[in-house]
């Protein structure tokens, strides 16, 4: 009996985590394929590391310990580039080793074993709480309120920032939401698919939609969808096969990417066939003409 | 008619030197005003400055609020900052020009596409309405960004380097168009090629870190000198040409 609440239980938790994740995922990850930040997002992930090692020390929650060092570290860069006082992917690299470093450093000084310290570092469905299910729940509400409310001003403002100067005051201030909201984005999904992981549960379902749209709408909307598929299939994959969540996931979306990306070739290709097919046809009827 | 803005003394320096020096400027609703100087002569600084782009060190621009203000001028950059792989289609690149006359929150309303959908007929991209920027040329590029430029019928508009896209298959129609919205719009365009620009404007600012203005379309012998070297143009005795009186 207990054991099939326990299941049950970690069915829906299993199935609201695959649902918020793909959603904030899929909105948080076609703003930064389409603005080129990925790598960005990398650095914002590695550096919230930093955050998780002090919470472990300090014996606080380890995701508000990554959520500051996240958000920071976002600003900081944002704020770096937008005043052009240093080259953003070096910034990036120096904030990426030095969150690393310092969550390394405390781990290290906190007396006892960490349980919980690989489920960080790759993700695990098992130890995400009630809480953080929530927190991803309300994430979700958050950005798609502000992305459905700020669509074409946030859209034209990572298009062309300078451009948007000449009509917009509110450009910086855009700017830094965004990449705040991003950041949270980045740190309530390490719980998910973890820090290493996580960077390509953002990127990949937006480059799976890429494959046959470029209208950003359709990007997010096919993110979610693609992300929610590869999350699922996920799951169900790990628990079967007895492999870690995380990995499988990324693993299952990198198979949609490319069995999507084939059989777009595929149909390309065939509908390419058929049109030279038709001009092979209207060749030679001129050339019976012709004669 | 009356004035849009006006400049009193204004001076910008990026740190060593003057790009601009103490220039008095001003520019009324009818206006369509040739922009030439050489090459770092601060022609692109001063659009810059009316767009609030950049803050003079000194002076200052004063608009007229009842018809512009620095928020809702239509603006064809020379170089383009956008990335061409974005995702956007055309016509969204387009409806971007409208947001000088939206608030921050920024729904696109059906009439706003309609009006999308005839700027885009009116610089024949409508095959491409639907086209990612970076299936186009760089002369339909620049015509998307003129679309941009013009969609929200600023009163003023500027136009940076205009020519350097603009095959000659568009030319004649890219000039008619600017006549035509002339009756709507004042135009201030830059170029540093006179010959381009000589026949379709109707006065002159000759910027080099100073602004010489000249009311009347004609360009002498020693305003060319401002160029600080030798300038020819060769005609075939066809070409419309025009001379302007000599800088005090």
């Amino acid at each position: 009996m207990e054991g099939s609440i326990f299941q049950y239980d970690f069915i829906i938790k299993g199935l609201l985590g695959a649902v918020f994740a793909s959603i904030t995922a899929g909105l948080a990850g076609t703003y930064i394929v389409s603005r080129r930040m990925v790598f960005l997002s990398g650095g914002i992930t590695h550096a919230s590391f930093g955050g998780i090692g002090i919470g472990y020390f300090a014996g606080f929650n380890p995701v508000v310990g990554a959520a500051i060092f996240g958000i920071l570290s976002a600003l900081g860069v944002e704020y770096m580039s937008i005043k052009q006082k240093i080259r953003e992917d070096s910034a990036i690299g120096i904030l990426w080793a030095f969150g690393m470093a310092i969550g390394i450093i405390f781990i290290y000084l906190t007396p006892g074993y960490s349980p919980n310290l690989m489920s960080y570092l790759f993700g695990s469905i098992l130890t995400v709480t009630n809480a953080d299910i929530i927190a991803l729940g309300i994430m979700s509400v958050i950005l798609i309120l502000y992305f459905s409310i700020f669509y074409r001003t946030i859209l034209y403002i990572s298009y062309d920032e300078s451009f948007a100067r000449t009509y917009s005051p509110y450009v910086n201030t855009f700017k830094y939401i965004t990449t705040a909201l991003i950041a949270l984005t980045i740190v309530l999904n390490i719980r998910m698919a973890g820090v290493i992981l996580v960077l390509s549960l953002l990127t990949i379902p937006p480059n799976i939609a890429m494959i046959f749209t470029r209208v950003y709408s359709r990007i997010i909307v096919w993110s979610i969808l693609s992300g929610f598929v590869g999350i699922a299939a996920g799951y169900v994959i790990s628990y079967y096969a007895g492999i870690p969540v995380g990995a499988t996931i990324i693993f299952t979306l990198v198979l949609i990417w490319a069995i999507v990306k084939i059989i777009y070739q595929m149909i390309r290709s065939g509908k390419k066939d058929a049109r030279r097919t038709t001009q092979d046809v209207e060749d030679k009827s001129l050339i019976t003409n012709d004669k | 008619m009356s004035c849009l803005f006006e400049m009193h003394s204004v001076s910008v320096s990026y740190g060593s030197g003057f790009a601009l020096r103490d220039v008095n400027f001003s520019v009324n609703e009818s206006d369509f005003i040739g922009v030439i100087g050489p090459n770092g002569g601060g022609k692109t600084t001063l659009l810059k400055v009316i767009l609030g782009l950049v803050k003079p060190v000194s002076g200052e621009l004063v608009f007229n609020k009842d018809l512009v203000d620095g928020k809702s001028i239509g603006y064809l950059p020379q170089i383009s900052t956008g990335d061409v792989s974005y995702p956007l289609t055309v016509t969204d690149v387009i409806l971007s020009g409208m947001m000088i006359r939206k608030k921050i929150i920024s729904r696109m309303s059906s009439s706003d596409k309609k009006r999308a959908a005839e700027v885009i007929g009116e610089l024949g991209l409508s095959r491409m309405a639907r086209s990612s920027l970076n299936e186009l040329s760089g002369g339909q590029l620049q015509r998307v960004f003129l679309g941009r430029a013009i969609i929200g019928d600023p009163k003023l508009l500027l136009l940076d380097e205009p020519g350097n896209f603009v095959d000659s298959n568009f030319e004649k129609d890219f000039y008619d168009k600017l006549r035509d919205l002339n009756k709507r719009m004042a135009i201030l365009m830059v170029s540093h090629d006179i010959g381009m620009i000589s026949s379709h404007v109707k006065s002159y600012a000759c910027v080099n870190m100073g602004l010489h203005y000249h009311p009347s379309s004609e360009i002498t012998n020693e305003q060319l000198l401002a160029y600080g070297c030798p300038i020819q143009l060769i005609t075939h005795g066809e070409v419309p040409h025009t001379v302007l009186k000599t800088h005090n």
